[in-house]
């Protein structure tokens, strides 16, 4: 797959040691597993984000590599060494609380200082480190606000700042943005990416949203019911998603069921009824003749155009059934002739509203064999 | 921003409690302190009264009673130390209960704050009597000891001090638990979490994070119990010895068995004025130091 080279590049070159071994890892609450036998492993000075809607194990998963729930099966490694008789406060791993669970009666220093404190760090040394601390997460001078006097978004800098002030070998961020507005929440992806880079301690982030994924992560797990069904980098996640559920969980896709027909020349070729066209895959796929396969396409790959060149392979025709204009982009929906509608999405290249299309032009909707991809159910 | 005028409806909700003060706490308390400046007499009321031929009658001379015998100022400090131990014990007993039920199982929490409140359905003054049949030399609480081999004769419970704080401990407990549990039950178990992942073992995670967010509970639970207490006088009466002296008991004999009205009066406006202080700072306490809480 191409989009591999991708994926080695974005993680750091040292990066060869894992942090963390999750081998087998296996966890039910009342007989309904939230984490089902899970096998991972995360190198040095990651950024890896857990991804998935609600209720798919990813902040059980969290909270097993933190201690605060002990596996019924397998092992969870750090640093080579077995965590299953190793309690939380024992363990080289800071967490980053989804509520922040800033200690409402201290300070925001004695909050930063609480970790340092607990091993013995000496009054003077840990001055310093909470002040390099505070400093890191820009917070200088509000040391000694309590909790409830800071804003949303200072908060969750004084649990950044109190979570890396002990310098762990791994950082576990459970929603670390969640409670963010909009606006805050995209400053606060870059600036925790820089912050990541800057102390090289490697983070393992859970989110639902898969923007802040793809934005931070240099490799994402995406979990569905207790499983990762897939790991990688946004990018080949983005392109090369495995199985209908990441596709469509990741950006929107166009699916078209499809009769496998031949592999021919490094290409797929298959029949779609629905679409009524022949559709053709950059790359051959594993199923015999006859048999239905998913393929996807994503909306930004698909073309509009209003002069048909005549049917072909990836080439369909239908009448604009609707237009979103969305500012930087447009989104088009187009009726197929056999009834099938197909999202497009197209720049807006000029004031003007980009192709300039309008709802009930007829056009003609083509993609290159290689913005296609076969999908597992 | 000034505030606006209220409306009929809302004077007449926010009346209510003032209401409710004047006439079951002010107007009784006036009551009372106009008796303690009367002189007692063999009458109907038994005291003088405030007006007489339009000359004020008024005088101090009980509450100089009151400074210039011992028995008073003694009665008081043993009903203070009496309400100080039993305080305490509840606190030892009640924190670890409440401790107990506010981790427990949501589904169990009800049937558990249940079992505190369910002595209130039987009557003060049985479960005040039940002890004293307990406590008696041929009691249960007796008898065990023996069959355990524990004592060889049975020990003397009855009328004892130890027979009072254990009266006061038993009716005052649930006063302890209940505000206790409120506050250990609404701590976020995220903070205990956050305690663990920074480094602090359990015991060390319940003394500087669980301890000091429950010291609201402490004081509400603590006032709870030590203010009644220090006014008790059915426990001491009842399950205490003839050298039990506590100021409540001291009270009841003044009013009822020496009929001496204004002495008793001053007595417990003497008392109402020492057990404010406290109260005022509680309130203090309040509204000064609770943090609005942090979610």
């Amino acid at each position: 797959m191409p989009s591999d080279v991708a994926a080695r590049a974005a993680i750091p070159r040292d990066a060869d040691t894992p942090v963390i071994e999750i081998d087998g890892v296996a966890k039910s609450f009342d007989g309904v597993p939230a984490v089902d036998d899970v096998s991972l492993v995360i190198r040095r000075g990651e950024l890896f984000s857990l991804l998935g809607g609600s209720g798919c194990g990813k902040t059980t998963l969290l909270r097993l590599i933190g201690g605060f729930e002990r596996p019924d099966t397998g092992r969870i490694l750090i640093d080579g060494t077995d965590m299953a008789d190793v309690p939380p406060y024992a363990r080289p791993v800071n967490m980053m609380f989804q509520s922040y669970a800033l200690f409402p009666h201290m300070t925001v220093a004695q909050n930063v200082g609480f970790g340092l404190r607990q091993d013995g760090v000496s009054a003077s040394e840990r001055r310093r480190r909470v002040a390099e601390a505070l400093e890191l997460v820009q917070l200088v001078g509000l040391d000694a606000r309590k909790p409830h006097q800071l804003s949303g978004g200072q908060r969750q800098r004084v649990a950044l700042a109190r979570s890396l002030v002990k310098q762990p070998k791994l950082l576990l961020l459970d929603e670390p943005l969640a409670a963010l507005d909009r606006k805050l929440r995209e400053q606060t992806q870059l600036e925790l990416v820089r912050i990541q880079s800057q102390v090289g301690i490697t983070f393992v982030m859970v989110t639902h949203d898969q923007e802040e994924a793809m934005t931070m992560s240099t490799r994402i797990g995406v979990m569905q019911a207790g499983r990762i069904v897939q790991i990688g980098a946004p990018g080949e996640i983005y392109e090369s998603p495995v199985s209908r559920f990441v596709a469509d969980f990741i950006g929107a896709i166009n699916l078209f069921e499809a009769r496998f027909v031949r592999n021919d020349a490094g290409r797929a070729v298959l029949v779609c009824a629905a679409a009524g066209a022949e559709l053709m895959v950059g790359q051959p796929i594993a199923a015999a003749a006859g048999d239905v396969v998913c393929i996807g396409v994503r909306p930004e790959k698909l073309r509009l155009s209003r002069d048909a060149v005549g049917l072909g392979a990836n080439r369909v025709a239908g009448i604009i059934q609707d237009v979103a204009y969305l500012g930087g982009q447009s989104v088009y929906h187009v009726r197929l002739d056999r009834g099938l509608v197909v999202r497009a999405a197209a720049p807006n290249l000029d004031r003007r509203g980009g192709a300039g299309l309008a709802v009930g032009e007829r056009v003609e909707v083509s993609w290159s064999p290689d913005a296609a991809v076969a999908l597992s159910e | 921003m000034r505030p606006r005028a209220l409306t009929p409806g809302q004077g007449a909700v926010v009346a209510l409690p003032y209401l409710w003060l004047a006439l079951l706490f002010l107007v009784p308390f006036l009551i009372v302190l106009k008796i303690s400046v009367a002189t007692g007499v063999v009458a109907n009321p038994p005291y003088t009264p405030l007006l007489e031929d339009g000359r004020l009658q008024a005088h101090l001379g009980n509450y100089a009673m009151l400074i210039g015998d011992d028995l008073y100022a003694v009665a008081l400090l043993n009903s203070l130390q009496t309400a100080a131990v039993s305080c305490a014990c509840c606190l030892l007993i009640g924190y670890p209960l409440a401790y107990g039920i506010a981790r427990a199982k949501p589904a169990r929490r009800g049937a558990l704050l249940m079992l505190v409140i369910l002595p209130f359905w039987t009557s003060f003054l049985i479960r005040v009597y039940a002890w004293i049949t307990l406590l008696q030399a041929n009691g249960p609480v007796n008898g065990a000891l023996l069959v355990l081999g524990l004592i060889d004769e049975p020990l003397v419970l009855l009328n004892t001090p130890f027979a009072v704080y254990v009266g006061i401990v038993y009716t005052y407990l649930p006063f302890m638990v209940l505000p206790l549990y409120a506050v250990l039950e609404k701590l976020d178990p995220a903070l205990l979490e956050a305690a663990a992942d920074l480094g602090s073992r359990p015991f060390r995670s319940f003394l500087t994070v669980t301890l000091p967010l429950s010291v609201p509970g402490v004081v509400a639970g603590a006032l709870l119990v030590f203010i009644p207490a220090v006014g008790e006088f059915v426990i001491p009466e009842l399950l205490g010895g003839s050298e039990t002296l506590m100021i409540g008991t001291v009270l009841w004999n003044e009013f009822f068995n020496n009929r001496d009205w204004p002495l008793a009066a001053a007595l417990a406006v003497a008392l109402l004025v020492l057990l404010v202080g406290p109260i005022m700072a509680f309130q203090h306490y309040r509204a000064d130091a609770a943090p609005p809480s942090v979610h």
